[in-house]
């Protein structure tokens, strides 16, 4: 076969338990070109060996920060060149994701396991932009949108 | 040593005071908090606002009892550490959260064997004596990975393969 370029793609999640849940899914992209982006600087330490950026955090109470995330997201974007994005969520990467589709990028947007009986306000904004949307309880997907492909736990 | 956490993201003064009051309390006991960007600062228990990943999880593997809200991060982090966690979930109600999923996470996910969880400051202190004095159970040692089948369709997506 011949050798082809791997994947190059970006794992983005905010902090505390959604970069715990990304951190589970790493076996996925296993031989993909993958850059890592966070909230703490602190983070890189925990996927040595790979590009690490780290970001401004924001949500529905910091909505005054979303212009300086979204140029940060756009820079990081530029570097990276993700031809796939996946996250665990929350707000500012959905923001990559949304910059990240109109640069050609295929988007995996992964609902905290956190969101058990409804999906995420930012996970339902997702349902627009993304590929695909995947919730982690069964009961919670509607078909493929969002669908059901399991669990971090 | 008992570790407290309140996240990384929001303030959570309820959990904080409680834990500190009992640090008080309990002076031959040690008390680490991570207040996160609460404005009250812990008296008695040792605190830092923000504790880096790798310092974090040693507390966590050194505590006897894991205190924290109901969040993922820790709960994820107590199963994978094998560490009993007890946890006071956030209420919408009172502005400590934008939504009560953190009820929802007690529920659907809190069942699990060495978790426990309190309703309000009260219950957490006295759910701290009770497993202090009789021994609190141990989470069931999990894969480092997200399950098999979650991995699999990821990859799928990642290489263009559609999910049956």
């Amino acid at each position: 076969m011949p050798a082809q370029k791997p994947v190059r793609l970006l794992a983005i999640a905010s902090g505390g338990g959604h970069w715990v849940q990304l951190l589970r899914l790493r076996p996925a992209w296993e031989g993909c070109a993958v850059s890592y982006a966070s909230v703490h600087a602190s983070s890189a330490d925990d996927v040595p060996g790979c590009p690490y950026y780290d970001f401004t955090d924001a949500s529905r109470r910091s909505l005054w920060r979303f212009p300086v995330v979204a140029l940060q997201m756009l820079w990081l974007l530029l570097r990276v060149r993700p031809q796939v994005i996946v996250t665990t969520g929350a707000m500012p990467p959905l923001i990559a994701l949304v910059l990240g589709r109109l640069f050609g990028a295929r988007t995996l947007w992964v609902d905290s396991i956190a969101n058990s009986e409804r999906l995420s306000g930012s996970g339902d904004i997702a349902r627009r932009f993304a590929h695909q949307v995947i919730t982690q309880w069964p009961d919670l997907a509607q078909g493929n949108d969002p669908a059901y492909w399991g669990s971090v736990l | 040593m008992i570790f407290v956490s309140v996240g990384s993201m929001l303030p959570f003064e309820r959990l904080v005071q409680a834990m500190d009051a009992w640090a008080g309390a309990h002076p031959d006991t040690k008390v680490v908090i991570q207040y996160g960007n609460g404005a009250y600062k812990p008296q008695h228990a040792q605190g830092f606002a923000m504790i880096p990943a790798a310092e974090y999880r040693r507390l966590v593997a050194d505590a006897q009892l894991f205190v924290a809200h109901a969040g993922m991060g820790s709960i994820i982090t107590a199963i994978q550490a094998g560490k009993p966690l007890l946890m006071l979930p956030r209420l919408q109600t009172l502005g400590e959260h934008n939504t009560d999923h953190q009820l929802a996470t007690v529920k659907n996910v809190g069942n699990r064997p060495g978790l426990y969880s309190a309703a309000d400051e009260v219950e957490l202190v006295a759910t701290i004596d009770r497993l202090l004095a009789a021994g609190a159970a141990i989470p069931a040692p999990i894969s480092p990975h997200a399950s098999p089948e979650l991995i699999a369709n990821i990859r799928g997506f990642i290489h263009g393969k559609k999910v049956a």
